[in-house]
């Protein structure tokens, strides 16, 4: 059955590590729904946190494939453990003056926050798991969104782990 | 043969002499590292952006370098090198057009677990990414076929990249490292210092097995009644043939040998069943089928070897033996999997192993499938038969020799008609399925074992997609003996056209070839030809006398098939067994 799963990569931090690891994902047929890369706690070491959907045997492959490349150190798979998993969306929507406090409204509901306010629009950033993001881009898509990225999923397990 | 004998200095005096530490170029920085590898001959093809690593190499005569016609043969012979001696092969190119014309090469060692050290030269560190002349991005372009990759940033890291890459290339599961230098790396001067010790936090290869796992291999032996042993390429790789000798003498269990595994156990004993799928033996694909314990010795259940994947080994409890973890499970879900080296594995497994006592009656009928259902063709007097001149190819090298194959019928007939009883033996591109890989991997062969017989067996189609090595052959006096199949068609393209694709012939047709023994002279290789049996004995009689290179043609059978066959999607026990019924 496919699922979602979310599996951090400890990896070198050397040139084409991005590529070692986004190429044995395509090359292997297998999906990416969202990437992020930075720094980790060990220099030299960077994060990966990248979430797929696929059957249990595909997360195995996933798991073991990467295990195969020289500048992978460690591979979590994240998911099957209780853990916090945090997108930051940037969301620019059409505010005219007058429609701003019903805006104003959503965004504090959400815990977001507005970052840059123009003359017809304004730029809201949320953070939360990726289903608080959807929720929050359906109730800001009637004001018109004119622009919006999201970082993708970086998780951690919770507690000692 | 070339290789320029070192100097009469003891190996002390010389690797005393290559490790001084002292400030040289990266170029000699690389031609030391490689001879403290061990490394006796290097193959490869200069360029512009490796003219200082050439440099470095003139009238360093402890240095041996192999020129070839084209950076494929280059790379084919490293692998044939690889293969047959168990070390590591090595290849020399320039950049762009030098690189990737050794992608084929690599992709084919990558597939088949092959440990090579590949090195190319690139434009210079300031021109990387401006498209310059001569520029690729050859460590993207081979990062799927390579086991691990470097581009040298810095001249100061070439010691420690190349001892890295040896130790990559040459353990856990083997394959190809590249190495890419560019010009001013290889110009640049720094001290030498030789790197003995390797830290790769990201690379531990999993050698001995789990006890417990090794425990329930032995239980599910005990309570096999049909038991069959399925032995990959792993076997030969780990040097496990005389541990597997012992475990097959131990259990009595039947075993089948794929055809990267032919060599890891005697052809000729009676507990070999020959090569499973495809074009393998009806004993060993309807062993596989019916058996309740199948035990995988490293090989990869690779689909020549599977056919319909959903009806393999339908009734078998499946133990998986393989250092690579990601290739159990992989393919066919697995009951029992082993994670180790193979020799490592069957060392501890045959303190343990007994008798597979409930076989008895699987035992009998095995040898009773073996007699009835041997490999068979019929022979003519009118015309040559190629499976007639690989028994007599066999025959004739007392089963001795080193065969190399290019990839067709040939070389299912090399398989199915020369028993092999010694490890690296056969070497064949088996999971890439390379044309004109057959000749140039038997240079390297016989650089690798100049005491041996080296044959090459190759179709007419693939001796033409490498035959400018017939050059270094005949310039350097490497006495390879080749064999051309010669049927003026791509036999096997025909026969599945003729089977498959309902007689319709397309573009198979190679009529017109250039004249086999005159291409042979032209290169000064001797050439001969033969069109009946007494000639075909006569001529490779004398071929094989012949203290140089030579090549005999023979004129084959253009209808020949291959059988048994197995047609893509059917289950491996329905096999088309033609004319050998």
């Amino acid at each position: 059955m496919n699922r979602k799963h979310t599996i951090a990569i400890l990896v070198n931090d050397q040139p084409g590590v991005l590529q070692r690891v986004s190429g044995l994902f395509g090359r292997r047929g297998f999906n990416i729904e969202s990437i992020t890369v930075g720094a980790s706690e060990e220099p030299g070491l960077s994060r990966m946190v990248i979430v797929t959907t696929g059957d249990d045997h595909t997360l195995e492959q996933i798991q073991k494939q990467l295990y195969k490349l020289i500048d992978v150190i460690k591979v979590i798979d994240v998911g099957s453990n209780p853990m916090v998993a945090r997108e930051l969306g940037l969301i620019k929507v059409g505010a005219e003056p007058s429609a701003r406090p019903e805006i104003l409204g959503i965004v504090e509901t959400f815990r977001a926050a507005v970052v840059d306010i123009g003359p017809n629009s304004m730029i809201v950033q949320v953070v939360g798991d990726s289903d608080k993001l959807d929720a929050m881009i359906e109730l800001l898509k009637p004001y018109g969104i004119r622009e919006m990225t999201r970082t993708g999923v970086t998780a951690m397990i919770r507690g000692n782990r | 043969m070339s290789a320029q004998s070192a100097t009469l200095k003891s190996k002390e005096e010389l690797i005393e002499k290559w490790s001084k530490p002292e400030v040289i170029t990266g170029s000699e920085m690389l031609l030391r590292s490689l001879l403290l590898e061990g490394v006796d001959c290097v193959f490869g093809y200069p360029g512009g952006a490796v003219l200082y690593i050439y440099d470095a190499m003139y009238g360093f005569s402890d240095f041996n370098h192999l020129l070839t016609r084209h950076e494929q043969g280059a790379i084919h012979a490293a692998d044939g090198y690889a293969r047959s001696t168990g070390k590591v092969g090595v290849c020399i190119a320039t950049s762009g057009p030098g690189a990737t014309n050794l992608v084929t090469g690599i992709a084919t060692a990558y597939m088949d677990s092959v440990p090579l050290v590949v090195i190319t030269g690139n434009v210079m560190s300031s021109l990387i990414g401006t498209d310059a002349f001569q520029e690729a991005d050859i460590v993207g372009i081979t990062m799927p076929i390579t086991k691990h990759s470097y581009f040298v940033r810095n001249v100061e890291d070439l010691p420690r990249i190349i001892h890295e890459a040896f130790h990559i290339a040459n353990t856990g599961r083997k394959g190809p490292v590249l190495i890419d230098i560019p010009k001013d790396v290889s110009a640049a001067k720094a001290l030498f210092q030789p790197v003995k010790e390797v830290h790769l936090r990201g690379y531990n290869p999993t050698v001995q097995p789990n006890r417990n796992q090794v425990d329930k291999l032995v239980r599910a032996i005990e309570e096999s009644e049909r038991p069959v042993l399925l032995v990959g390429g792993g076997a030969i790789y780990s040097g496990a043939h005389e541990e597997l000798y012992e475990f097959v003498t131990k259990t009595q269990i039947p075993i089948t040998t794929t055809l990267l595994g032919l060599g890891a156990f005697p052809t000729g004993h009676e507990l070999h069943m020959g090569f499973p799928g495809m074009h393998g033996t009806w004993t060993a694909n309807t062993a596989i089928q019916n058996a309740d314990l199948l035990i995988n010795i490293g090989a990869r259940f690779d689909d020549r070897v599977t056919g319909k994947l959903s009806g393999f080994a339908p009734h078998a409890k499946i133990v998986h033996i393989d250092i690579d973890p990601a290739e159990i499970g992989k393919n066919v879900p697995t009951d029992i999997p082993i994670v180790g080296d193979v020799k490592a594995v069957l060392q501890v497994a045959n303190k343990l192993v007994k008798r597979a006592d409930k076989a008895d009656v699987w035992r009998t009928q095995i040898q009773a499938w073996k007699a009835s259902k041997p490999f068979k063709y019929i022979d003519s007097d009118k015309e040559l038969k190629p499976q007639w001149v690989v028994s007599m190819i066999h025959e004739t090298t007392k089963g001795d020799a080193i065969v190399t194959t290019d990839v067709g019928q040939h070389q299912m007939w090399a398989a199915q008609y020369y028993p092999f009883n010694k490890p690296r033996s056969l070497i064949t591109s088996g999971g890439l399925g390379t044309m004109g890989f057959g000749f140039p991997s038997a240079i390297g062969a016989q650089m690798g074992n100049p005491d041996r017989t080296v044959v090459s067996i190759n179709g007419d189609g693939g001796m033409q997609m490498c035959a400018q090595e017939l050059a270094i052959c005949a310039i350097n006096n490497i006495p390879v003996k080749i064999a051309v199949l010669n049927n003026q068609v791509l036999g096997m393209v025909r026969q599945w056209q003729e089977l498959i694709h309902e007689n319709r012939y397309s573009h198979i047709d190679l009529a017109g070839s250039p004249d086999f023994v005159k291409l042979a002279e032209a290169y000064g290789v001797r050439g001969f030809r033969a069109t009946n049996k007494e000639e075909a004995r006569r001529a490779w009689e004398e071929a094989l006398k012949h203290p140089g290179p030579a090549l005999v043609e023979f004129v084959v059978r253009k209808e020949e098939n291959v059988y048994p066959m197995v047609t893509q999607g059917s289950t491996i026990d329905q096999m088309l067994m033609g004319d050998s019924e």
